[in-house]
């Protein structure tokens, strides 16, 4: 039982019986096909963002002559404003995770580990939620925030739209559902003794949930908290909706605007890309098998 | 507190699928008599998630409803008029872009149902074999689902432009009046974006038809193979079969992903031209120019409606062995 973390990998080998001394040539002539068709539009932007301008202009994008450096990447850096667009990303996607993992985790505990009335239909509306196209709702929000009034020294719109919280708000709200869903499947699947034990013992429903249950769902919290950090980090929409001002967007949004500012300079608007990348890479690199543990989690109800 | 075991068992979903189907999950038994302090603790809990969620999901929706059968500038609250069924009836009659976009939608499923999710499995299929570099394969067909949508729509805008675009000159056609503009013409840009959606959906559901695959007890391919079956016969009567839980979400998946479709077409022309979405249409009502607030609120009420089917079958498969 305690083998499976350690040896994904190596379950997967002894379970796959079938085919296993085969060469399985056309297999891997289909899959190395299938392999560069998938990398050729990565490749192509990387590679078209490591040339000048002038080298491109002189041999033609088709081309492998002249210089190879990293100026469009300094120079789309700069110009592009991606210090603040970053900065705005950070802003808005640590106050969210934070938010989700506390709210769904919160909501899971009280639908999972406590008996009452309407748990499983609660449970059913906040899995619903997440399920809703963003647009369903996107206009009756964007009206509420609009008609929010707030002082001028907090919000230069006067509302909330244009501030992070709009975007926070509306990325933790859409993201609890999911979570909500994923946690509570975890959290039923712990032994109901573990809860037991420390109601002889006195322990509140406070105590349950904070030092019991939750230690125990930290790999599922890693895996949500990996997978809702890609999430919120890719999310295009709510900026797009709720800020107008351009120097409160996340990256994400924000690189739409860099085919206006570099407009036919597509070295510079290719290496903008590559930048907005950097960060979902290191954290593919760093975090992988959470993230994909965390997109398997939610698909796993058995 | 913390053992390995008890953390670490759920966590593959093959270890909770085959647990799950062992035994039934264990019931959350009903707690005795709780404190009054449990009861305010037990209030919070409960509360403050739901009070969001309410706020600015629920309610929102149930306002969107609301908005379409009015008429409304979207400036003074005061200004809201009631339409009836107007903007229904010129969504269905008049509207110039709804009945392209309808069409569009559909096929966006299609191509998904069809292409997309096919090859995901397709390649799920292949490299859950024991082959060589089957975790290099695996991380390259990765690769996408990790970037955004709106990122994807930009990295493919360099590849299918015009004058300057890999495709076109792969095809020789570039820098010739013959050069096509992939993401421009209103005849095929629909398909590049498809093709670019594809890009990434197949990844996603390569990943968990993966894990669907990792969880399809060995022994049921062992007997199967025992008994004479081929390797197209194990996996169509037997392992496709038994992946029926993880094929509902990849179909509820699929039906979804083809009605939230957005940032893409967003990114390369706000979803005129060729690329008319209904979710488009939302937006473009919203924030267009002439703010026509009822209108935009009756195409994401028919979202609303087209999408309540996928949720409801997802739910209702879902939720259907729970009890409490």
């Amino acid at each position: 039982m305690s083998t499976s973390t350690r040896t994904r990998t190596g379950k997967s080998q002894e379970a796959v019986g079938h085919g296993r001394s085969r060469p399985h040539y056309g297999t891997h002539i289909f899959l190395i096909v299938m392999s560069i068709m998938w990398l050729i539009p990565l490749v192509w932007a990387l590679f078209t963002a490591l040339r000048p301008k002038t080298d491109t202009d002189a041999y033609g994008y088709f081309s492998l002559g002249g210089a190879f450096n990293f100026d469009n990447y300094v120079t789309a850096w700069t110009q592009g404003g991606f210090p603040q667009y970053f900065m705005n990303s950070l802003i808005i996607t640590i106050p969210t995770i934070i938010l989700v993992l506390w709210m769904s985790s919160m909501m899971a505990f009280a639908v999972s580990r406590v008996s009452w009335k309407f748990n499983i239909s609660m449970l059913i509306l906040f899995t619903a939620g997440n399920l809703l196209p963003p647009q369903v709702l996107a206009t009756p929000l964007f009206e509420m925030f609009k008609l929010t009034p707030l002082p001028y020294w907090f919000s230069d719109s006067g509302s909330l739209l244009t501030t992070y919280i709009s975007v926070i708000i509306a990325n933790t709200a859409f993201q609890i559902g999911f979570c909500t869903f994923v946690l509570s499947n975890y959290m039923k699947a712990l032994s109901a003794d573990l809860t037991e034990a420390a109601l002889v013992d006195g322990a509140g429903l406070w105590r349950q949930y904070a030092s019991i249950i939750m230690p125990l769902c930290k790999p599922a919290v890693a895996a949500l908290a990996t997978l809702e950090l890609i999430f919120i980090y890719n999310d295009y929409f709510w900026p797009l909706l709720f800020i107008q001002s351009g120097d409160r967007l996340p990256v994400t949004t924000a690189i739409n605007n860099l085919q206006g500012t570099f407009l036919s300079n597509y070295n510079l608007l290719a290496a903008g890309a590559m930048i907005t990348v950097i960060p979902t890479l290191i954290i593919y690199l760093v975090l992988q098998k959470q993230f994909v543990a965390g997109l398997t989690l939610g698909s796993s109800k058995g | 507190m913390s053992t390995p075991t008890e953390v670490s068992e759920p966590t593959t979903p093959a270890g909770r699928a085959a647990r799950s189907a062992a035994q039934p999950p264990i019931k959350a038994r009903r707690v005795r008599r709780l404190s009054k302090r449990d009861k305010v603790i037990l209030g919070f809990m409960i509360g403050l998630p739901t009070l969001i969620q309410l706020l600015f999901v629920w309610i929102p929706t149930l306002l969107s409803v609301f908005l379409s059968f009015t008429r409304w500038n979207g400036l003074a609250l005061s200004d809201i008029r009631a339409a009836g069924l107007a903007n229904f009836s010129y969504v269905f009659n008049d509207s110039p872009a709804f009945w392209p976009a309808v069409q569009h939608n559909i096929l966006w499923l299609v191509f998904l149902a069809v292409i997309a999710t096919p090859l995901g499995l397709l390649l799920a299929v292949l490299l859950d074999q024991q082959i060589k570099g089957s975790k290099i394969y695996q991380s390259i067909f990765f690769v996408p689902v990790m970037l955004s949508l709106a990122l994807v729509g930009i990295i493919w805008q360099l590849f299918y432009q015009k004058d300057n675009g890999l495709l076109n000159f792969l095809l020789g056609t570039a820098g010739t009046p013959e050069a096509v503009d992939w993401f421009g013409d209103p005849s095929v840009n629909i398909w590049a974006a498809l093709v670019a959606a594809t890009w990434r959906h197949a990844g996603y559901v390569m990943i968990l038809y993966l894990a669907g695959l990792k969880g399809v007890d060995a022994s049921l391919k062992e007997a199967a193979s025992l008994d004479g079956a081929n390797a197209r016969q194990t996996f169509f009567r037997i392992v496709f079969p038994a992946m029926a839980p993880i094929n509902i979400v990849i179909v509820v998946i699929t039906i979804i992903e083809s009605l939230r479709a957005f940032d893409v077409v967003w990114v390369i022309n706000k979803g005129t031209n060729g690329l008319e979405l209904i979710s488009a249409l939302v937006i473009t009502y919203l924030i267009g120019e002439g703010q026509s607030i009822g209108i935009g609120s009756a195409f994401a009420v028919i979202l609303l409606v087209i999408s309540l089917v996928p949720i409801t079958i997802y739910l209702s498969r879902t939720f259907r062995k729970e009890k409490f």
